[in-house]
């Protein structure tokens, strides 16, 4: 074989995102890696491996529970981070309602979405952390798509899109003061596709819902919802059985499946490849309220 | 509605990416899932990141959106979203600049604010757009997008021609020492797709690019709007003789544009499990930035200059044979040496510069203006360190490239050429040699803003030489044209250095004259470097204590080792009695590859004293002299010479024949 020094596309992106978390890890005194369970975060775990083991990893993990995950999700997070026998942070939206720092939606709408920024910035200022890493990616939405890698957060944890530094060649200014922090994107630069061949060819397991089942679901908005006890059935919304799976894995009261039969890595990959519609447009109603809703959310200080 | 243009990018109603170009990642049509799955992983694309400069309605969003939509990355609900925008705008077709606009601002003002990233994929390549604005007052953002790209592309509309802002973007470009950069002219639709505008304007251009370092030049007459010579060949410009966009971008040679020959690691976190679940486990991770690292390799660490081999290369995947950029990996070194985050990991024959003071070129990002007031820290790889002052010699008119020496601040967008004096060294190459270890940002410290760009230049490092010391932080290795092999060649013979140790009045000055004596006879070059005759010049500031010992040795061992890098075989009688110096000395030359032999002229302390040639035991005895080695100070033997001398019973000519013999066995000089 020619000598050539040649690095795939993936693993270039896996060792820019190495690089970041080992920045980020030497430069803040308290890091903290968000894991939903979702398919980015399972990610953002197995890059933080790469980075630090054999050493435990120099941050704990924390998941951000809006109560109302998908159990599969929750099984899975459980199940992982006791494989790895690193620590894990729950962050509860339950909690934040309970103390009346949130105050829960209702009607057939209602979502804990929103509610989460609160919970989040609030863990983040309990455990004094000062930086926070986020499977964000920039081709998920237009706002993303200017963020950068390494986000200064205000200590309100607002998202200042005009005041960005600039973030030039490999040099991230982790520079920060008491009281703010830095929410840190290691797979800015992966599309959907790329996450689902770095899973494959990584060969990570990732929870059932990412494949096809069979799920009683109800159709709103050109989406499927999951029959669930967090979200209540409008008039004239007929469940039905179908067989979905997941491309995003977020709130059951916001997130909707896909028809899908893709049963395996190989066949999620090629639907996605062949997808004709964008991962949030397809399954996330959060996106779908105001044309800038990402942005707005962003401000406030959402992912 | 429609896209308008070529007919290519029509998408239809039941698939939005059932195009008949091949440029597409999706699916082929009667391809299983399996196929599929099997094309996109075992193709070995690569990566290509390209930013896009272009002033105020030049097309730039409208070229990105027609790279997305003619390869067919635009989804359907994008392009819905994106419709239904341009209804409201009033457009009568559907306006692909609108795809790029991320943020509220910039839609209502129709304007780019910020870099945006983009992505999309081909059968041959991944791509990564850094969407840079074109205004003025956002220069930074393009130095910010362009900074980490292999390939510009600089928009001109071909009714205005090279305007003030295409020859910031072209200079810029040329000081991020992007290796590639394509000029799309756009607009040619509006200049009825006339060759005569086309080639003035790549005349302009070039002429004012030819003041610039641009390697690699690339012009294409093209219309966004339309989609001609994006994806698919024009239609009205058979004139027009070269590829499309899409394909220049797919099939430009980047590979060769790494530093694979200058080994740089910059140590970013050392990895050390606690000791109860890996035992001795130490490791420096970091990435990459030039050079082909392999185990076994030896190694300097900067700036401490710690001397070692790596022991391993590892990955959480297992061992790596070859490290190259962009790795992240973490290496193992076969000592236990200080090495930190900041420090760097070279080869031991090719090494960066340290110094605390260099030449660079700035560009100013922040509304604050370079004030002498203010505290500046510089972040350089990953080291981070202060900046004591910022000596600006002249800013630069991007537009004219006209100097202007008479301006001691710098503002918003400026660029200029400083020189940087740190409170400590960096370890670092010219940008022009190296992206990573020649680049560095200045961070205010009291509003932590990023607030300057810089790219170290190629100019000569000033500054005085520390004395008495391995290391000169000051001073840069001056390398020559001319090569070792060219003086050894013309000598005929290559140089090494003899080291001839042992107690005073051992014979070696004997000893090693002579073999001087026979080397000269033989037609060599030699020198014979004598303990004593150096303490009357060189080394004639130095006592007898250890440390002044430890000093004569290092001076005389550099002094060899200049001799022996000449092509000269350097004879050194010196007594040099303790271990670790002879050690330091012969460390030296192999850094170099030079041959060190150690001889041990082990002639027994009563013979040495019976001789006394210079008076010296006598003084010893009687108390006059003290510290005199073998007396009142210790003599460390040699525990592995190459070679031992001195016994009573061979001739100082036998001594030297098997001197001789040495030198022959070792292929370093012909037996005669």
């Amino acid at each position: 074989m020619p000598v050539t020094y040649h690095l795939t596309h993936l693993r270039a992106l896996e060792s820019e995102a190495i690089h970041v978390m080992r920045e980020v890890a030497a430069e803040f005194e308290r890091a903290v890696l968000l894991f939903s369970g979702g398919k980015d975060s399972i990610i953002l775990l197995r890059l933080a491996e790469k980075a630090f083991r054999p050493a435990p990893l120099p941050f704990p993990v924390m998941h951000v529970d809006t109560g109302h995950n998908f159990p599969e999700a929750i099984e899975f997070r459980d199940r992982r981070i006791a494989e790895l026998d690193e620590r894990l942070v729950v962050a509860s939206v339950e909690e934040s309602i309970r103390s009346g720092r949130v105050v829960e939606q209702t009607g057939p709408r209602a979502s804990r979405n929103a509610l989460q920024t609160v919970t989040l910035l609030d863990a983040i200022a309990e455990h004094g952390f000062d930086a926070a890493f986020g499977g964000a990616r920039r081709d998920e939405e237009r706002a993303r798509a200017k963020e950068r890698i390494l986000s200064f957060r205000d200590e309100f944890g607002q998202w200042e899109p005009q005041r960005q530094r600039p973030e030039l060649w490999s040099l991230y200014n982790g520079r920060i003061r008491k009281g703010e922090h830095a929410r840190v994107f290691p797979i800015s630069n992966w599309t959907e596709l790329d996450v689902w061949q770095y899973i494959a060819e990584e060969e990570l397991e990732v929870p059932s819902i990412y494949f096809a089942h069979d799920r009683q679901v109800f159709a709103r908005d050109g989406m499927l919802y999951a029959v669930s006890p967090f979200i209540e059935l409008m008039e004239g919304e007929q469940p039905f059985m179908s067989r979905v799976r997941y491309r995003t894995v977020g709130d059951m009261s916001c997130t909707g499946a896909v028809e899908s039969s893709a049963c395996t890595l190989a066949e999620v990959v090629a639907e996605i490849a062949a997808t004709d519609i964008t991962e949030r447009g397809q399954t996330r109603a959060d996106d779908r309220v105001t044309e800038a809703a990402m942005e707005d959310r962003k401000r406030q200080g959402y992912f | 509605m429609d896209v308008p243009g070529q007919s290519s990018g029509v998408v239809t109603s039941g698939n939005g990416k059932a195009h008949a170009s091949d440029a597409q990642a999706a699916p082929l049509v009667g391809e299983s899932a399996q196929e599929a799955f099997r094309r996109l992983t075992e193709r070995p694309a690569d990566l290509l990141r390209f930013a896009t400069a272009g002033s105020v309605d030049d097309g730039k969003s409208t070229l990105i959106g027609r790279l997305l939509y003619d390869s067919k990355q635009v989804l359907v609900d994008q392009l819905a979203h994106v419709e239904e925008t341009s209804r409201r705008m009033g457009h009568d077709f559907i306006d692909l600049s609108l795809l790029t606009d991320g943020l509220r601002a910039e839609r209502e003002q129709g304007i780019t604010i910020d870099v945006a990233y983009r992505y999309f994929a081909t059968a041959q390549r991944r791509f990564i757009i850094a969407d840079t604005p074109g205004h003025e007052q956002y220069t930074r953002n393009m130095v910010t997008g362009a900074s980490t790209a292999d390939l510009a592309i600089v928009l001109i509309d071909a009714r205005k021609g090279v305007v003030a802002q295409s020859k910031r973007h072209a200079f810029i470009s040329s000081l991020l020492g992007i290796p590639h950069v394509v000029v799309c002219v756009n607009k040619m639709d509006l200049v009825d797709f006339d060759e005569a505008v086309f080639d003035a304007i790549v005349e302009d251009f070039d002429s004012f690019a030819a003041r610039l370092e641009m390697p690699d030049v690339t012009f294409i007459p093209i219309s966004a709007l339309l989609g001609d010579n994006v994806v698919d060949r024009s239609e009205s410009m058979g004139w027009y003789q070269g590829p499309p966009l899409l394909y220049h971008l797919e099939h430009v040679h980047i590979a060769s544009d790494r530093n694979l020959i200058d080994v740089r690691f910059p140590v970013q976190w050392v990895i050390r499990p606690p000791a109860t679940s890996v035992a001795d486990y130490r490791a420096y991770a970091g990435q990459v930035a030039g050079g082909v690292m392999r185990p076994g390799d030896d190694v300097v660490v900067l700036p401490g200059g710690h001397h070692t081999t790596i022991a391993g290369i590892d990955s959480f995947d297992g061992p790596v044979q070859e490290a190259f950029p962009p790795m992240s990996v973490a290496v193992r070194l076969t000592d236990d040496i200080d090495v930190a985050r900041g420090s760097m990991i070279v080869r031991t024959h090719n090494q960066p510069s340290v110094s605390t003071g260099f030449e660079c070129l700035l560009c100013w990002m922040s509304e604050q203006p370079l004030s002498p007031r203010r505290r500046y820290l510089v972040k350089h790889t990953t080291r981070t360190v202060m900046v004591g002052g910022v000596d600006v010699r002249y800013r630069i008119d991007v537009e004219t490239l006209r100097r202007d020496e008479d301006v001691s601040t710098l503002e918003l967008n400026d660029l200029a050429r400083v020189h940087l004096q740190l409170s400590a060294p960096l370890v670092f190459d010219s940008y022009r040699r190296n992206r990573v270890t020649g680049s560095l940002i200045i961070i205010d410290e009291a509003t932590n803003e990023t607030v300057a760009a810089g790219v170290v230049l190629d100019t000569e490092v000033e500054g005085e030489e520390e004395p008495k010391s391995e290391r000169s932080p000051n001073v840069m290795w001056q390398g020559s044209q001319m090569t070792r092999a060219r003086r050894w060649e013309a000598l005929g013979h290559g140089g090494l250095t003899l080291w001839f140790t042992g107690l005073p009045g051992a014979g070696k000055s004997t000893i090693a004259s002579a073999v001087e004596e026979r080397l000269i006879a033989a037609g060599r070059t030699a020198f014979l470097l004598d303990g004593d005759n150096l303490r009357h010049g060189l080394n004639g500031d130095l006592g007898f204590d250890e440390e002044a010992r430890n000093e004569n040795v290092r001076r005389t061992a550099h002094v060899a080792r200049l001799l022996a890098e000449s092509g000269t075989i350097a004879l050194v009688s010196l007594v040099s009695p303790y271990a670790a110096d002879r050690r330091a000395a012969a460390a030296l030359h192999a850094a170099d590859d030079l041959q060190f032999v150690e001889i041990f002229v082990d002639a027994p302390l009563e013979l040495c004293e019976r001789r006394d040639p210079k008076g010296l035991y006598a003084r010893a005895r009687s108390g006059e002299l003290a510290g005199l080695t073998g007396v009142g100070a210790p003599y460390e033997v040699p525990s592995e010479p190459d070679l031992v001398l001195g016994s009573c019973e061979e001739t100082v000519e036998e001594e030297v024949e098997r001197v001789m013999d040495l030198l022959a066995a070792r292929g370093l000089t012909s037996g005669s």
